[in-house]
């Protein structure tokens, strides 16, 4: 089971952003959000350049508007949070169609959807351009503690000896007379659930015991043999994005 | 798989609080992993990897929560400490909330500071103070595990629960005067009834670890009499 390791949201392409090594695409990706979380909510033309930035970055790394905007629904709750803040604010007030809503609790909404929907896009744009294992890579890179890179690798390789656990399971309750549908499923379930927990523990450990003794220390051969790292001209070429989003924010925060 | 975004998103709690609790997280996450590296053994590591895997599945319950919009589910931070420690239980959460962010959009980048306050830290040491209370004064037995492992999750939810509303109050983006207690309320309650679904994953897991391999559960080591130290095992396991 070499591939298809929980790359639930990665779109495969060799589109240029595909192309840049992932530390390069998690800093850019992080100082993008900083500076649009920092952008003042009353700078409505900022957002719209985000927007812009966000849509050329999608473009450029072949990702489909349906796709983005199909995935950007996880978001759903805080629209819902968003919705009602008009309703509950404090302060001044307005009367809008025959509503009476607070104008700070409207700003608030904006923000909330504004900042929230951008900040989603830009991590589903990472998401669809960086397999996790090359995600854990630019983290390791990054100088994040080897603990936890090594905590995040187990838990994604984890993840699918979990799904299978399951699913190994599900089968042989199903193979011994158990009729699982829909919400009496859950009794069963419920019922296994520490026995899935350690079913899955001893097959990862079995795993992991399996990767020591292979000469496994921490981290994996594609960290320290070192190739592949951002090289100076890759960084530059994805500072672009967040560079022109800080300008932005920097703008809107003089004017404002 | 779809899911619904469930922890604090971006713009929701301004800037300045947002970046002090940021600082907060990554000074206590670097005293976490001073102190999970001295607990990371062979055993202990899988484990781990383990545990956040789970906790990463569990999270994907999800509860909205109607009437303020805010969704609650299942956090894992009393099953970590219970299963890995407190510094590697809280470093366990960490990690799912990081990926969640960077990977699935789920929580604000910008937030990351905010959440990992309230699930990682809050949530693993409220649930692991209580473990540690609770082992010492409950009889010994599977049921007495049951009952801490049930009591320490259900109170780590609610606890962790009100670290956003603590939050939103220093700096939630839109002043909701009074009705910022009405919220409390809502996510007290709602919390409760999430912290006895979590409560019953984290016994039924627990004392099912602890029945077949006591030598699992890092909750269990400092007070069992050195019960029959099993033979380190490498290369064969059961």
């Amino acid at each position: 089971m070499g591939a298809g390791h929980s790359h639930v949201l990665y779109r495969e392409s060799a589109s240029p952003v595909h192309r840049l090594p992932p530390e390069v695409k998690v800093v850019a990706m992080v100082v993008f959000t900083i500076a649009v979380v920092a952008t003042p909510r009353e700078a409505f033309w900022a957002f719209g350049g985000y927007a812009l930035l966000v849509a050329a970055v999608a473009a450029l790394a072949r990702v489909g508007p349906r796709w983005l905007l199909g995935r950007a629904l996880i978001e759903l709750p805080f629209v819902l949070f968003a919705i009602a803040l008009p309703f509950l604010g404090s302060g001044e007030r307005i009367t809008v169609v025959g509503l009476h809503l607070s104008v700070d609790g409207l700003y608030g909404s904006w923000n909330i959807l504004a900042k929230g929907t951008l900040g989603v896009l830009a991590s589903l744009l990472l998401a669809a351009t960086t397999t996790t294992r090359d995600l854990i890579l630019g983290l390791d890179r990054l100088r994040c503690p080897q603990l936890l890179t090594q905590i995040a690798s187990f838990m994604l390789r984890y993840l699918d000896v979990l799904v299978g656990e399951a699913r190994r399971m599900r089968v042989a309750r199903i193979s011994r007379g158990d009729d699982p549908r829909f919400l009496w499923q859950l009794r069963g379930f419920a019922a296994g659930i520490g026995a899935l927990f350690l079913r899955a523990f001893e097959r990862g450990e079995r795993v992991y015991l399996a990767m020591l003794s292979r000469g496994y220390s921490g981290r994996m051969p594609a960290v320290w043999q070192g190739a592949g790292a951002a090289t100076a001209g890759q960084w530059l070429v994805a500072a672009t994005v967040p560079a022109l989003a800080a300008s932005i924010a920097a703008t809107a925060l003089v004017l404002g | 798989m779809e899911t619904l975004a469930m922890h604090i998103s971006n713009g929701i709690i301004n800037g300045p609080v947002a970046a002090i609790f940021a600082a907060l997280a990554l000074a206590t996450l670097t005293a976490c992993v001073l102190r999970g590296r001295r607990d990371l053994d062979d055993r202990l590591a899988p484990m781990a990897g383990l545990v956040a895997a789970f906790i990463f599945a569990v999270q994907m319950l999800n509860f909205p929560i109607f009437t303020a919009g805010v969704s609650g589910h299942l956090l894992g931070g009393a099953l970590a400490a219970m299963l890995v420690g407190p510094w590697v239980g809280a470093l366990c959460v960490s990690v799912v909330l990081v990926v969640q962010a960077l990977v699935f959009g789920d929580g604000g980048v910008a937030m990351l500071g905010l959440n990992i306050t309230n699930m990682a830290l809050i949530g693993t040491a409220a649930g692991y103070l209580l473990i540690a209370l609770l082992l010492r004064v409950l009889p010994r037995t599977s049921a007495g595990l049951a009952v801490t492992a049930f009591v320490s999750a259900l109170m780590s939810v609610v606890v962790a629960s009100q670290g956003f509303i603590l939050e939103y109050w220093l700096g939630g983006t839109t002043d909701l005067g009074s009705n910022l207690a009405g919220l409390a309320g809502t996510m007290a309650g709602a919390h409760l009834f999430i912290g006895i679904g979590e409560g019953l994953i984290t016994a039924t897991t627990v004392v099912t670890v602890a029945k077949v391999r006591p030598d699992l559960v890092y909750a269990l080591r400092g007070l069992r009499p050195a019960a029959a130290p099993t033979v380190a095992a490498v290369g064969g396991v059961r």
